[in-house]
């Protein structure tokens, strides 16, 4: 029996399961290359040739249109964990000094007085996107768009390394309170997510920002310009999606609960 | 002749051990998503114990087992010592130091993608290594069955290779051919991303890849359980194997026909065109034929012993089997767990049907069935078996085994018909909680409640089946009786080249796996602008 050869047509075994397996491979092909896109009476998938390259997968353009254009600007600022490399001391030393012009509002120490954000401690990579996105008009704030319009992209980055170094700020009503619902588990059944599955303990994502100790006016602020459209720099409409969801007294609790916080 | 018992016997115990860490977490989910508990007001742990779960159960326990159980049949088919101790304890150590790296980074966080991997979500690279390292660690295995049967042949040229090692090298060469897929995604794909080179990743390709190695994975962890069917369980019933031939093809069809259907799994996914779903589809239905050959074949075989006990007419010889042996009751809830997730699984291998049960709990249902239940319950019935060979001891706590075996069977049904159910319904899998106040999902809660019950009974049929194990290893030393495979009714003298070598089936599963395959990496390869940015698990690095 050793010398039987496989590998040959004469070899009933070969013939057999290479020919049902080329056999079966054959009319599945037809079926569902030929046959099944034959029977689909749109435009790609007209004539032969057509219907086999559209069952393969090849991409396909049948629509004629012109894209239409957004009149809103939205962000285009791409974010990765090496987007902004780690900081020298000359950059943050430069940003030290650029940072004088942003004392009135975000404080000398990047602790505000006047429910604007703080910005002590803040990640490096947040800061550096809505600095972009004023500049490029994604944003816009009647005080912050002047201020940022003669930045280089490099004052940019030192502005973003100097305030990350900060240490952050102690909250300012540090009460322990229950965290509200929306923060910590979000509302399923109308698609929102949980806010701590992006800005804190749970979990942080690339460009969200952590939000403890920031003013309550400025959250608050911030989510119903979100839910109005008025900001719309969040990367694939993320914000705008969960903050049009929430209801007014999510709203508040998200933000009073974020307010208390202690970073 | 069991040389290499330490050998064996760390394999089956890692793998245990694993196992025992993952049904408990398993347990966890079930009950807090159940309306038992409040919302997971953390709901990062949740995936984190998925991604737990599903690496250990998917990846550690079942490779473990075949490891182990390989060698095993090794020694007792071929009666010849394993060759290659050393490659196969380093082997064994790799799996070991990759399971506990891959575990220590998905605890601490860093790495919640769930064992799929699922990019364009993008881990530490410390678990995709760790996953690495267990395929590696399994490759050791699969050439070592290679080698030790050709060291077999040399010397018996001409002879059939007794069934349990061709089984065995079988379920090791589609392993190490479907494993392949998952390797290319990790190495060239996720690694790279990981590491930081790179912060874009074409997930569509990413999950054909994976697609590649996830559905014949499954019929991996299946074999330890087929070349128990056959070569098991007629003997420890009392009765003959049907049919030698039968078994020799089942195995060759699996190894064939299970490789090149994973796609089946992206039928909702747009990167690939409706043709090969098609194709695939044909494939995936083609693996109910060595399904329903082994149904057969083993039905026939313990009617067999049925006869021989003295059972007469169509169902008479039920009656008269041994089910006071623990193999009897594990053979036939298998096969009864068998029967009810394969038909689950004919919905969702069809292109068309699969739509309406797609990513729901029907899924999770439909895979701990087969694997949970009828895979599982078999790796039990391995264990009992091997254990006397493996210690010396008798394992002499039979009534313990048979209510182990009762309780997983009733706790597997438990868990997955509601499971099933509820995919049904509509709810959808991988949710770390459920808003059951809302009148649309209110209906859902009470299955969600009558899985947990099952879980929990999983849970208590595990506590005695370590019980069983440990009162093994302090039970009376014993000389146990020599371990014989089941014979067939007709053993082969000689056979034909082709069912006893594997060159003309390896050439078919790789050929229709370029068929199947190659079309959709070639596009997805070549196709610009199809690489989406990462979205990075565990915080801002």
């Amino acid at each position: 029996m050793t010398t039987e050869r496989l590998f040959s047509l004469r070899n009933r075994w070969f013939a057999l399961s290479v020919g049902s397996t080329v056999g079966i491979a054959a009319v599945a092909v037809l079926i569902g290359f030929v046959w099944l896109p034959s029977v689909q009476t749109d435009a790609q998938f007209a004539g032969i040739w057509n219907a086999i390259c559209s069952a393969a997968g090849v991409p396909q353009k049948w629509l004629i249109s012109t894209p239409l254009t957004s009149r809103v600007k939205t962000s285009d600022v791409v974010l990765t964990p090496s987007t902004l490399g780690n900081a020298d001391a000359l950059s943050i030393g430069r940003g030290a000094t650029l940072s004088l012009r942003c004392t009135m509002c975000h404080g000398p120490q990047g602790l505000s007085q006047a429910n604007s954000p703080n910005l002590a401690g803040q990640y490096a990579l947040v800061i550096y996107k809505q600095l972009r996105d004023y500049q490029s008009g994604a944003r816009t704030n009647a005080v912050m768009t002047p201020m940022v319009a003669r930045l280089s992209d490099q004052d940019m980055r030192d502005l973003a390394a100097y305030y990350a170094g900060l240490p952050r700020p102690a909250g300012y009503h540090p009460a322990s309170q229950p965290v509200p619902d929306i923060v910590a588990v979000g509302s399923p059944m109308r698609n929102i997510a949980p806010c701590a599955s992006c800005h804190s303990a749970a979990d942080r994502k690339l460009g969200s920002p952590w939000l403890e100790g920031e003013p309550a006016v400025y959250i608050r602020a911030q989510l119903q310009a979100f839910a109005s459209g008025d900001r719309h720099n969040d990367t694939s409409e993320q914000m705008r999606n969960v903050a049009r969801q929430m209801t007014a007294g999510e709203i508040e609790a998200a933000a009073q609960y974020y307010a208390s916080q202690r970073p | 002749m069991l040389n290499n018992r330490r050998l064996v016997l760390a394999h089956f115990w890692f793998a245990f051990a694993t196992f025992g860490v993952a049904l408990l977490l398993g347990a966890w989910q079930m009950y807090v998503r159940s309306p038992l508990h409040a919302w997971l007001r953390q709901p990062e742990l949740y995936y984190r114990s998925v991604t737990a779960h599903g690496s250990v159960m998917g990846y550690v326990f079942p490779t473990l087992i075949a490891m182990g159980f390989g060698y095993a049949i090794t020694e007792l088919s071929l009666g010849q010592t394993l060759r290659g101790k050393r490659w196969a304890w380093a082997g064994w150590w790799l799996v070991v130091v990759g399971s506990l790296m891959a575990m220590v980074t998905v605890a601490l966080g860093s790495a919640s993608v769930l064992y799929t991997f699922y990019p364009p979500m993008i881990g530490s690279p410390f678990y995709y290594l760790g996953v690495v390292l267990v395929v590696v660690g399994s490759w050791i295995w699969v050439a070592l069955m290679s080698i030790n049967l050709h060291v077999w042949k040399r010397a018996n040229p001409g002879k059939p290779v007794p069934l349990p090692m061709f089984a065995n090298v079988a379920g090791s060469y589609l392993w190490g051919w479907t494993a392949v897929g998952a390797a290319l995604e990790i190495l060239f794909q996720i690694l790279p991303v990981a590491f930081g080179l790179k912060s874009t990743i074409d997930s569509g390709l990413a999950r054909v890849f994976f697609s590649w190695t996830l559905h014949a994975i499954v019929y991996f962890w299946l074999m330890p359980a087929y070349i128990a069917y056959y070569t098991l369980v007629p003997r420890a019933v009392g009765g003959r194997l049907y049919s030698d031939g039968m078994a020799r093809i089942s195995f060759i069809l699996f190894l064939v026909v299970a490789m090149p259907i994973g796609i089946h799994h992206l039928f909702a996914d747009p990167q690939v065109g409706s043709g090969f779903k098609f194709l695939q589809s044909v494939f995936t239905a083609l693996v109910s034929v060595p399904t329903l050959l082994t149904v057969f074949t083993i039905c026939a075989s313990v009617e067999i012993a049925g006869r021989l006990r003295g059972g007469r007419g169509a169902f008479g010889w039920l009656r008269v089997l041994p089910w006071h042996e623990p193999m009897m009751l594990a053979v036939a809830f298998s096969f009864v767990m068998l029967g009810f997730g394969g038909a689950g699984g004919l919905i969702n291998m069809s292109y068309q049907l699969d739509s309406t049960i797609h990513n729901t709990q029907w899924i999770t249902g439909h895979f701990h069935l087969i694997f949970g239940g009828a895979i599982v319950i078999m790796y039990f019935a391995i264990a009992y078996e091997l254990w006397p060979q493996l210690t010396g001891r008798a394992l002499s706590s039979v009534t313990l085994m048979k209510w182990q075996l009762w309780l997983w069977f009733i706790g597997m049904i438990v868990t997955t018909f509601p499971w099933h159910y509820a995919g049904i319904l509509g709810m959808p899998r991988r949710m770390a909680y459920f808003d059951f106040s809302n009148p649309a999902l209110a209906p859902e809660a009470i299955t969600v409640t009558m899985s947990t019950v099952g879980a929990l009974i999983l849970v208590a049929s595990a506590v005695l089946f370590f019980m069983v194990l440990v009162r093994g290893h302090r039970g009376a030393a014993v000389t146990p009786a020599q371990f014989e495979f089941a014979t067939a009714v007709h053993p082969p003298k000689t056979l034909p080249v082709a069912l006893n070598s594997f060159g003309l089936w390896l050439a078919l599963m790789i050929g229709l796996t370029v068929v199947n395959y190659g079309y959709p990496i070639a596009q997805l390869l070549v196709l610009k602008e199809t690489a989406v940015p990462a979205v990075w698990m565990g915080g801002q690095r």
